[in-house]
């Protein structure tokens, strides 16, 4: 007889089979009983093989990042992502992109977004870099005391501050 | 007085709301519908990771933001530490916050509005959870809402987003849309005549996910279940609603087939049934909440089948919710063991039930008896 399949988690005998499609792949996971019950896979109420695939760092495709990687933003690590399935801050997908981008196209049904943009919150952000930079090129006309390239500088900036505050007097 | 009146759950549970309302259970079938959308602030780390400090900032700046918005004047307001167990679980039995908030460490709130359509938990998985709860199948309708809301608040706050992969949430299953939408369906006949098992693998396979009445966990007591999106990236809003109103329509279809074909079998016995279901309401002295659950839901397709008048549907829906553990405790003014509840729950549903119209049920076959 072939060798009883071993559980996914703990190598314990596995007698809990579970098959769930999802965007037309099968996704075939092998757990035993303890580890079933601990991940609610008995549970009638229906669970996410997603879900569990990822907290279970099953997902085959990801690559391993390199030691030592954190998030330059908020220093969350890959071994706390695999630990909790979820990331430390917006930042950590750059930081992970090698190791979240992978996953994604066994997650969901494609893996760029189609659907609504935060118009406003864009809008706002390209003003406020916007600024930033004018506000770099200011500094730097007035230190080479470029005062016609200044005065322009500054015209501009008043310009994007109005489009900021459009009420402001 | 505003301010306390916001903060008080006596005067939540007083006010009418869409779920509880008399006007608002209309529908067989779907109880109700629902969509969330899960936004990030840019700049901060996710609740999970969120040192204390940086919770309480997001908790001040999201209330700040939903205080401005038209559709939350003179809102509830509640921080979670705030809140007592039993508190707690009333509103995750009103559908208003999540188990995974009620057991949230320090820096989680929720804000609600008056008619309890929309709320807003603060700190759950992510620093905002926007949901909008309407009665009875209305997907378009709950999208224009909650999509209205979240473009408000977008006015205050600056949302985590990124071209490629859309609104960024602390767990990638949610990147994309970041939207879940759901609708609350009663399944008894399917669930009578062992079909659920199929309708959930054939659900799975057109990427919608079934789950039980309260979510991930949860059990499917009452024939009650959610059926959900399950992908959120690749596909727009409108696209994952479309499809998600298909599904629903065609469970609708297989929910009201297998009525029929268990009316046409055995009538007698699906009388039976909500007959006893009936009498056991009106005359019992011991309930648990599952099977209190699986009476009213017998109660529920009893009116859809018209034995009983269609006005009483509201009835039963308000007590699918009262008759749940945390409102039984909170109307009794003290918490007691699950054995007294039990007591307390016949003792509400034998009141409840004690005017409740009698079944009107025709002879199942009356040629038979001739």
């Amino acid at each position: 007889m072939a060798n009883p399949l071993k559980c996914d988690l703990c190598s314990k005998p596995a007698t809990v089979h579970l098959t769930q499609i999802v965007n037309n792949k099968v996704h075939k996971v092998d757990l035993c009983e303890a580890c079933a019950q601990a991940k609610g896979v008995t549970d009638p109420g229906g669970f996410s093989l997603a879900d569990l695939l990822l907290k279970a760092s099953l997902t085959p495709d990801a690559a391993p990042p390199a030691p030592g990687t954190r998030c330059p933003r908020c220093g969350y690590t890959p071994v706390e992502f695999k630990k909790h399935g979820r990331l430390g801050c917006p930042a950590c997908y750059d930081a992970f992109a090698t190791l979240v981008e992978p996953m994604l196209a066994n997650m969901h049904s494609g893996v760029t977004h189609s659907g609504k943009v935060p118009a406003r919150s864009l809008e706002r952000k390209s003003l406020h870099d916007r600024l930033t930079k004018l506000e770099l090129d200011l500094t730097e006309a007035i230190k080479s005391e470029r005062y016609e390239d200044a005065a322009r500088t500054r015209d501009e900036i008043n310009q994007v501050k109005q489009a900021f505050h459009p009420d402001a007097p | 007085m505003p301010r306390e009146d916001s903060t008080s759950l006596a005067a939540l549970l007083s006010a009418p709301s869409e779920l509880t309302d008399p006007g608002s259970s209309k529908t067989a079938i779907v109880l109700m519908t629902r969509i969330r959308l899960a936004r990030n602030v840019v700049g901060h780390s996710f609740p999970g990771w969120a040192k204390p400090a940086q919770r309480e900032e997001i908790l001040t700046s999201c209330r700040d933001a939903v205080a401005r918005l038209p559709q939350m004047k003179r809102c509830f307001n509640f921080a979670v530490a705030d809140l007592g167990e039993l508190e707690r679980q009333i509103l995750v039995e009103r559908h208003l916050i999540s188990r995974e908030l009620s057991g949230s460490k320090g820096g989680a709130g929720v804000l609600i509005s008056r008619d309890q359509a929309f709320s807003l938990m603060v700190n759950e998985e992510d620093h905002l959870r926007i949901q909008v709860l309407r009665a009875g199948l209305n997907l378009k309708r709950a999208w224009t809402a909650i999509n209205d809301l979240d473009s408000a608040l977008e006015e205050h706050l600056d949302f985590a987003f990124s071209p490629t992969l859309g609104y960024l949430t602390a767990c990638p299953t949610n990147l994309g849309t970041a939207m879940r939408a759901s609708a609350m369906m009663h399944l008894p006949a399917l669930v009578i005549s062992n079909q659920m098992e199929k309708v959930v693998r054939a659900v799975n396979q057109l990427g919608m996910v079934v789950r039980g009445l309260f979510g991930e966990g949860s059990d499917a007591s009452g024939s009650i279940f959610q059926i959900s999106n399950q992908t959120t990236l690749g596909e727009a809003e409108e696209v994952i609603l479309k499809r998600l109103g298909s599904v629903l329509q065609s469970i609708v279809e297989h929910e009201l087939n297998a009525r029929a074909k268990l009316l046409e079998a055995d009538a007698g016995k699906l009388h039976d049934k909500i007959g006893r279901a009936y009498g056991i309401l009106q005359n019992s002295h011991l309930l648990t909440s599952g099977e209190a659950m699986n009476l009213l839901s017998l109660l529920r397709l009893g009116i859809d089948l018209g034995l009983f008048p269609d006005d009483q549907r509201s009835l039963i829906d308000r007590l699918l919710i009262e008759a749940q553990p945390g409102h039984l405790q909170h109307t009794h003014r003290g918490e007691c063991d699950a054995a007294q509840r039990d007591v307390l729950r016949a003792a509400r549903l034998r009141s409840e039930f004690a005017s409740f119209p009698r079944p009107e049920i025709r002879p199942a076959n009356p040629g038979a008896a001739a």
